[in-house]
């Protein structure tokens, strides 16, 4: 690699950056708390001249989805992004858009659901729309931010996938912090997102309908293919990550893994959580406790084979989830993970660890706390609890 | 220089955000690695506001707030008068620099003292006030802290300036951040 | 794929979800034109075109375009597609339209 520059950028900024330089056509979006950076940067850019593309302000989310539903079915390369309370407002599009296989990146920069109000970090406001049929990346740190989103709309625009995919980042934790970021060149970002194509692009002399209504005699098989469409998202992920490492070397995979393959227990987790969980991890092996972390990148598709096969020889896992499902049994990644061991024939001790709802802080030593947690589970060959509300005052 | 954690204090509309936001730039355009990030609840100008900045060699993969910070910054000239109410957590050795100068026989130099720490002061106010005429605490603050601590060298705050601010308020900017820079005294070492 | 061979396919079964469009959308429309509705209906609209004064209410009411309108302004029902509503009926204020068993 020649010699890289570095530079310093708010979450926020990196992820307009990207999309700036993915050359999209159109930007539909409805401002909201920690969202509104991303848009108010594109907003610039596009009056500066610096990006030629359409930037629409809605009168709500719900029209900012359709308007990106539209414009992507015209051919064009969009992009919008939302949190809580307007990713709520915007769910009934969310299943239209991945059902008539919109090809569109959505930055979520998650955030608690009402009530009480909280503008601060939590999972829950995609957790809703976690079976919706999009596919959904989570970035660990604001680099991660801006090169998943190169990442999403060229998942979401191969023939063989056409989804939406949404980029996840912690509200504030990412959105607000500077960190540093290498960038891509804009002529190598040019050559992994070349100009959209769409054969099925509304066009006057060749009208196509979309949006059609389908009875209960071929329902189920338009479902069936977006099935089919979620689970080719994962197998042709390895190649698109692989492009891009060339271009930019940095690699990603379906999850950020460390030390887990030696591991007696592992710390599983989604988001900014990943680095702090390492950086305890790394002071906990240098005093010889066996413990690694993962930490998610691609939560749907479940990239489910390829943890299986990173868990093998754990003896015990704690899954931490910044989301809960109420009234079932336990966060939505704690599920997804219990699902995948159970039916893969792993029977290991695993318990679920709910924490920073709302943007509560987890800490350092509250991440070395959760590794001790699990090396002892594994030492014990069992968890005193299934789940457990972490820092909450009872 | 391994991770260092700041924290500075002030009042909502005295820049405090853009001060920590300036000195990660200013590090990461030295070739460091650095986190600024605020603490973010409802926006009331004159409420005390705190924001944070990390500095490493190495990268920074945590994503935590800052509880035992090397060095607290308060920015507000009313605010460093009440010195200890804003070092709760600071590391034992740790960093003080304040926007007031305390007489040798101040209680503050004393506590500082028997604590262990160190005392920084400037008198960003007098410096904002003789120079361009207002209250400005912000940058000067920043450039007595790269003073004492040596963060980063004055010249990358100055390149980083330019970046951020044009004409007048660059200008401005850069005439009491040098000043603080000369001014900046170590009370208690 | 043509049009009539999708309405056939659907209509009889003959698909599984690889055969069928992505997405439900529909690359060769009008399919609606494969696909005659005429048949569905138990009464049909006459029109008594010495009465008519082609004032095209009936043409702007008709919920299936199935009144056609020819470049005089006078209008005809197009049995193909038109399901009997007696929509034309009603708002005909002339009463130029009646409904006839078929």
């Amino acid at each position: 690699m020649a010699q890289v520059q570095r530079i310093a950028i708010m979450g926020d900024e990196a992820v307009a950056l990207a999309v700036k330089q993915a050359k999209v056509d159109l930007v539909a979006a409805y401002p909201i708390t920690p969202q509104t950076i991303i848009v108010e940067r594109l907003s610039e850019y596009v009056a500066d001249g610096e990006l030629d593309a359409a930037f629409i302000q809605a009168e709500s989310e719900h029209s900012a989805l359709s308007i990106c539903v539209g414009a992507a079915l015209a051919g064009a390369r969009v992009f919008t992004s939302t949190c809580s309370q307007g990713l709520a407002l915007m769910h009934e599009i969310v299943y239209a858009a991945s059902s008539m296989r919109i090809p569109m990146v959505m930055t979520i920069v998650n955030r608690s659901l009402n009530a009480p109000l909280n503008i601060h970090c939590e999972h829950g406001d995609v957790m809703p729309e976690r079976d919706s049929g999009w596919v959904h990346l989570f970035a660990a740190n604001v680099q991660e931010a801006y090169d998943l989103t190169f990442i999403a709309f060229k998942l979401s625009e191969r023939e063989d996938v056409m989804l939406p995919v949404s980029v996840n980042l912690d509200a504030f934790i990412l959105s607000h912090s500077i960190e540093s970021l290498i960038p891509i060149s804009d002529e190598d970002a040019a050559r992994f997102l070349p100009p959209r194509e769409y054969k099925l692009a509304l066009d006057f002399d060749n009208p196509i309908t979309h949006g059609t209504m389908a009875l209960p005699d071929t329902y189920m098989e338009f479902k069936m293919q977006l099935k089919e469409a979620v689970e080719r998202a994962k197998s042709v992920y390895p190649e698109i990550v692989e492009e891009y490492a060339r271009i930019s070397g940095r690699k990603y995979w379906y999850f950020n893994s460390y030390m887990a393959d030696d591991a007696d227990a592992v710390v599983m987790v989604l988001g900014s959580t990943y680095g702090t969980l390492k950086t305890a991890a790394r002071e906990l092996r240098e005093k010889g406790l066996k413990v690694g972390v993962i930490g998610l990148t691609m939560f749907r598709p479940f990239p489910e084979e390829q943890l299986v096969d990173a868990l093998k020889g754990v003896r015990a896992v704690v899954v931490m989830d910044r989301a809960y499902g109420y009234g079932g049994l336990g966060g939505q990644l704690y599920t997804d993970v219990v699902g995948a061991l159970y039916r893969n024939g792993i029977r290991i001790p695993a318990k679920n660890v709910v924490f920073g709802l709302g943007g509560r802080d987890f800490k350092l030593d509250e991440a070395e706390a959760i590794l001790k947690m699990a090396a002892k589970g594994a030492r014990d060959g069992g968890f005193d609890t299934h789940v457990q509300w972490w820092g909450v005052r009872a | 220089m391994g991770l260092i954690e700041v924290r500075w204090h002030g009042r909502g509309g005295q820049g405090v955000v853009t001060g920590s936001n300036l000195l990660a730039r200013a590090a990461i355009q030295e070739g460091k690695y650095a986190q600024h990030f605020p603490e973010f609840g409802p926006e009331r100008a004159g409420a005390p506001v705190r924001s944070y900045t990390r500095i490493s060699e190495d990268p920074i993969e945590i994503h935590c707030g800052i509880y035992e910070p090397d060095v607290v910054v308060i920015i507000d000239p009313v605010m460093s008068r009440y010195t200890k109410d804003y070092c709760y957590g600071l590391k034992p050795g740790g960093d003080i620099v304040l926007n007031y100068i305390p007489s040798g026989d101040d209680e503050v130099v004393r506590w500082t003292r028997n604590n262990g720490y160190k005392l920084h002061a400037v008198d960003a106010r007098k410096i904002s006030i003789e120079e361009i005429n207002r209250e400005i605490y912000n940058v000067p603050m920043l450039a007595a802290l790269l003073r004492v601590k040596g963060f980063c060298k004055m010249s990358t705050l100055e390149e980083v300036l330019a970046q951020r601010f044009k004409d007048k308020v660059l200008e401005m900017n850069l005439r009491i951040s040098r000043r603080a820079y000369e001014e900046v005294k170590t009370i208690v070492g | 794929m043509s049009a009539r061979k999708l309405v056939d396919d659907v209509l009889k079964g003959r698909f599984t979800y690889k055969t069928l469009p992505i997405a439900a959308a529909i690359p060769n429309p009008p399919t609606s034109l494969e696909n005659k509705t005429g048949m569905w209906r138990v009464q049909e609209p006459v029109i008594d075109q010495s009465k008519c004064i082609k004032c095209l209410l009936c043409w702007t009411y008709c919920p299936d375009a199935s009144i056609k309108r020819r470049d005089d302004d006078g209008v005809e029902v197009d049995y193909d597609y038109c399901k009997g509503c007696g929509i034309c009926m009603t708002v005909c204020p002339v009463k130029a339209i009646s409904m006839r068993e078929v």
